[in-house]
C-alpha cells in the first residue's frame, strides 16, 4: 500500500467512529461504549499514521470535485509529505491519549453526555487530519471551518453553564472574523490564479509566473485566518476564554492541534509567504508580540488553565515569529514537541482540578506531596517549556530564537528573549503557589487514576525522549550564534529565581514589587488583559448589538407594519361589505331594480 | 276619439309593472310580494299581447299562452314555499326573513 492509502485509513477511521456514533444513538448512550470505540479507531490511525511517517514513502493523490468546462474547478485529496506526516503522528497521538486519559477524567458525567463527547472528539480527529492532508486551500478551508465548529461544541460541552455557552460563542465569533479574511484571500487567489492547488501555485512561484499584483493583500488576509485559529493578537482574546471546556479538550484542542493549525497552514503556504517579505516580517513582529502580551498576562492569572492557555498564546507567538523570520521549520519543530508538552502540561492541571475540584492555585498549595504522579510530570513539562536541557522544548526554542536572530529581525528576538524569561516565571509561579507552599488542611486529594496517569507518564516519557534524541543527533540547521544557548538557559534561570524568591522564599513581597512604578502600570493593564476583552465587547454591544436593533426596529414596525397595514385594511373593507348583505331579499331587489335603472339611464342617453 | 293606439297599451303595461315593482318593493307580507310580481309579469304579458295586435304576429300570442300557465305553476311553488315557512318560523313577515344577513 502507498503512502496516500495509508493516510486515507489514518483519516476515514476517525470519520467511520464518527459515523457509527451519530447514527447509533444506542449506541451513543452507553458511553463508555461509545468511548472505546471512539480510542480504537484512533488508536488503530496512531498505527497507520506511524506507518506513514516511519515508512518514509511521500506522495498525493487527488480527486476532480467540482467538475466544469475546462477541467474540475477544485480537487479533493490526501497530500503526505513530511509536514504532513509528522502532524498526522501528533494528532493521532495526543488525540488517542487525550481520549484514554478522558475516560476517567469525565467519569462523572451521564453516559448519554459521555457519548456525545467521544462522538465530537471522533469528528475532531477526522477534521484535524483532513486539515493536515489538505493538497488544496480549499479542503483546507473546509477542514479548517469543521475543526472551528468542533471546538465551538467542546467549549461549550457543558452547555447548561452559561459562562462556557457564552466562551463557545465568543470562540466561533472571534476566530470567524479571521477565517472571513481567510476565505477572501483564498478565493482572491484563485481569482487570479485560477487554482487553489498548492502544488500548482508553489509551481508558479518557483517558476516567478504568480502574478505579484495585489499578492500582498491576498496573503495579509490568509494569514488573517492563521492569526483567528492560532490566536495572535489581536483575536487571542478567545483562547483563555476556551478554557470552559473539559481540560482535555483544552489540552487535545487549545493546546496541541486546532490552535497550530495556523502555524500549520503558514508554514504549508510558506513558498507563497516568501514571496511578500513585507507580509512575513508583520507575520514575525506580529507573532513575538503576541508572545510577549500573553506572557504578562500570564504572570497575574490565577487560574492554572488560563496560565496555562495564555502560556499557549505566547509559545504560538514563538511558532508564528520563527515562520515570519524565514525559519519556517523552526517553528514547526516548536509546534510538534510543543504539541507534546503542553498537551502534557494540560493534563497534568487536568488530573490537579480533578483531585481539588477548582481551577485557582491560590486554593490549592501543597499538592506535590498529595499528588505525586501530576506534580512531577507538570514540574517535567514546564521544564520543557521553559526550554531546559535536555527536555523536547529547549531544542525547539533555540531553533525559533536562532531562526529570528538569523532572519535579522533583532525586535522581535529581544521580545522573544524577554518572554523566554517570563514563561520560566510564571509556570515556576504556579509551581510553587499550587505544589509548594502551604497545604489547605481541608483537601485530601487523591492522585491520578491509572487511566490518567497513563497518558500522563506516555507524554512526559516522549518530552524526554524526544530531547534525548536532539542530544544525540543534533537539532536541524538553524544553531544561531554559540552564545545563544547560554542566554536563553540564562533567561530560564533567572525566570525560575525570581519565581523562588517571590513565590518560595518569600524574598520579595509580590504584592509590593507590583506597586513600584512601572510595574504597577503593568500590573493593572495585565489584569484588565490590556482592555482588549472590553473592547471587543463594547465593539459587539455597539456595532452587531446596535445593528441587530436597527434591524429589529425594521422588521417590527416597517416589516410587520406594512403586513399589519394590509391586513386590517382587509379586514376593515370586509367589515363594510359585509353590511350591504342585509339578508333582506327585498333590499337585493331594490339593489336589482336600481342597477336596472342605471342601465337602462346608461343605454338611452350615454351610449349614443 | 278612435280606439287607443301601441303606445296607450305601453304606458298600460308599465304603469301596471311600475305598481308590481312598488308593491314587491314596499309590501312586509310576502303573500303581498307574490301579488306584486304576479302583477309585473302580467304587465309583460299586456305588452306581447299588445305588439302581436299591432305587428300582426302570432309569436306574441303564443308567447302569452306559455306564461300563463308558468305563472300559474310559479305562483303555486311560491305559496307552497311561504307556506313551508310559515311552519318554520311562525310568520310571513319579509323583514324576519332574513337568515342570510351578512
Amino acid at each position: 500500500m502507498s503512502a496516500t492509502d495509508h493516510a486515507l485509513h489514518v483519516l476515514a477511521l476517525p470519520f467511520a467512529a464518527f459515523v457509527i456514533l451519530a447514527v447509533l444513538p444506542w449506541l451513543r448512550r452507553k458511553g463508555r461504549a461509545a468511548g472505546w470505540l471512539s480510542i480504537i479507531a484512533v488508536a488503530v490511525a496512531l498505527y497507520r499514521a506511524l506507518t506513514v511517517w516511519a515508512g518514509g514513502g511521500r506522495g498525493e493523490a487527488t480527486w476532480a470535485w467540482i467538475p466544469a468546462d475546462g477541467g474540475p474547478i477544485a480537487t479533493v485529496g490526501v497530500l503526505v509529505d513530511e509536514l504532513s506526516a509528522a502532524m498526522l503522528v501528533l494528532v493521532t497521538l495526543v488525540s488517542l491519549l487525550v481520549q484514554i486519559y478522558s475516560l476517567s477524567y469525565l467519569d462523572r458525567e451521564t453516559p448519554p453526555a459521555l457519548g456525545r463527547y467521544y462522538t465530537y472528539q471522533s469528528l475532531f480527529a477526522f477534521s484535524m487530519l483532513g486539515l493536515v492532508l489538505s493538497p488544496s486551500f480549499l479542503q483546507m478551508f473546509i477542514f479548517w471551518e469543521l475543526v472551528g465548529l468542533c471546538s465551538y461544541l467542546l467549549i461549550g460541552y457543558w452547555y447548561d453553564r452559561p459562562s462556557a455557552a457564552r466562551a463557545a460563542v465568543k470562540a466561533f465569533w472571534i476566530t470567524k472574523l479571521g477565517d472571513l479574511g481567510f476565505v477572501v484571500g483564498i478565493v482572491m487567489l484563485w481569482a487570479s490564479t485560477g487554482t487553489f492547488e498548492f502544488g500548482a501555485l508553489f509551481r508558479m512561484a518557483a517558476e516567478r509566473t504568480l502574478p505579484a499584483a495585489g499578492l500582498g493583500l491576498i496573503m495579509v488576509l490568509i494569514y488573517l485566518g492563521a492569526v483567528g485559529k492560532s490566536a495572535q493578537f489581536p483575536l487571542h482574546v478567545w483562547l483563555p476564554d476556551a478554557m470552559e471546556g473539559p481540560t482535555p479538550v483544552s489540552a487535545l484542542i487549545h493546546a496541541a492541534t486546532m490552535v497550530t493549525a495556523g502555524v500549520f497552514m503558514v508554514t504549508r503556504a510558506m513558498p507563497l509567504f516568501r514571496l511578500v517579505p513585507d507580509v512575513l516580517a508583520l507575520i514575525g513582529w506580529v507573532g513575538a508580540f503576541t508572545a510577549l502580551l500573553a506572557a504578562t498576562m500570564a504572570c497575574v492569572e490565577g487560574d492554572i488553565k488560563r496560565v496555562l492557555a495564555y502560556s499557549t498564546v505566547s509559545q504560538l507567538g514563538y511558532m508564528m515569529a520563527a515562520a515570519g523570520a524565514g525559519a519556517a521549520d523552526a517553528g514547526f519543530f516548536h509546534l510538534l514537541t510543543h504539541g507534546v508538552f503542553k498537551a502534557l502540561l494540560f493534563l497534568a492541571a487536568g488530573a490537579v482540578i480533578h483531585a481539588v475540584g477548582t481551577n485557582d492555585i491560590f486554593r490549592m498549595g501543597g499538592l506535590f506531596r498529595a499528588l505525586p504522579q501530576a506534580g512531577v510530570v507538570f514540574i517535567v513539562g514546564t521544564l520543557a517549556l521553559t526550554g531546559v536541557p535536555p527536555l523536547a522544548g529547549f531544542f525547539s526554542k533555540e531553533a525559533v530564537l536562532a531562526g529570528v536572530w538569523e532572519g535579522r529581525m533583532t525586535g522581535p528576538f529581544l521580545m522573544l528573549a524577554l518572554t523566554a524569561f517570563l514563561t520560566a516565571f510564571y509556570m515556576f509561579r504556579v509551581i510553587f503557589i499550587a505544589f509548594f507552599g502551604r497545604a489547605h488542611a481541608e483537601s485530601h486529594p487523591h492522585d491520578a487514576p491509572p487511566l490518567m496517569a497513563g497518558p500522563l507518564w506516555v507524554l512526559a516519557g516522549l518530552t524526554v525522549a524526544i530531547g534525548l534524541r536532539f542530544v544525540v543527533a543534533g537539532a536541524g540547521e538553524h544553531h544561531g550564534p554559540g552564545w545563544l544557548a547560554p542566554l536563553s538557559i540564562g533567561l530560564a534561570l533567572a525566570g525560575f529565581l525570581l519565581a523562588t524568591a517571590m513565590y518560595q522564599r518569600r524574598l520579595l513581597e509580590p504584592a509590593r514589587l507590583a506597586a513600584v512604578f512601572p510595574l504597577n502600570v503593568l500590573d493593572v493593564m495585565a489584569r484588565h488583559r490590556y482592555g482588549l476583552d472590553a473592547l471587543y465587547a463594547g465593539l459587539y454591544r455597539a456595532l452587531i448589538l446596535g445593528f441587530s436593533r436597527l434591524i429589529g426596529w425594521i422588521d417590527r414596525y416597517l416589516v410587520d407594519g406594512l403586513v399589519n397595514f394590509g391586513s386590517a385594511w382587509t379586514l376593515r373593507a370586509g367589515d363594510l361589505l359585509r353590511r350591504i348583505q342585509s339578508g333582506r331579499a327585498q333590499d337585493y331587489v331594490y339593489g336589482v331594480a336600481f342597477g336596472v335603472l342605471l342601465l337602462f339611464v346608461w343605454a338611452q342617453w350615454v351610449r349614443r | 276619439m278612435g280606439a287607443p293606439g301601441l303606445h296607450a297599451y305601453l304606458v298600460l303595461a308599465a304603469l301596471v309593472f311600475a305598481i308590481g315593482l312598488f308593491g314587491v318593493l314596499t309590501r312586509r307580507n310576502a303573500i303581498g310580494i307574490l301579488l306584486g310580481i304576479e302583477l309585473m309579469l302580467n304587465a309583460v304579458n299586456i305588452n306581447l299581447v299588445a305588439f302581436a295586435r299591432f305587428n300582426a304576429d302570432l309569436v306574441g300570442l303564443v308567447f302569452t299562452l306559455f306564461t300563463i300557465p308558468i305563472t300559474v305553476a310559479e305562483v303555486g311553488v311560491g305559496l307552497a314555499i311561504i307556506i313551508a315557512i310559515f311552519r318554520a318560523r311562525k310568520t310571513i313577515e319579509a323583514d324576519h326573513l332574513n337568515l342570510l344577513r351578512g
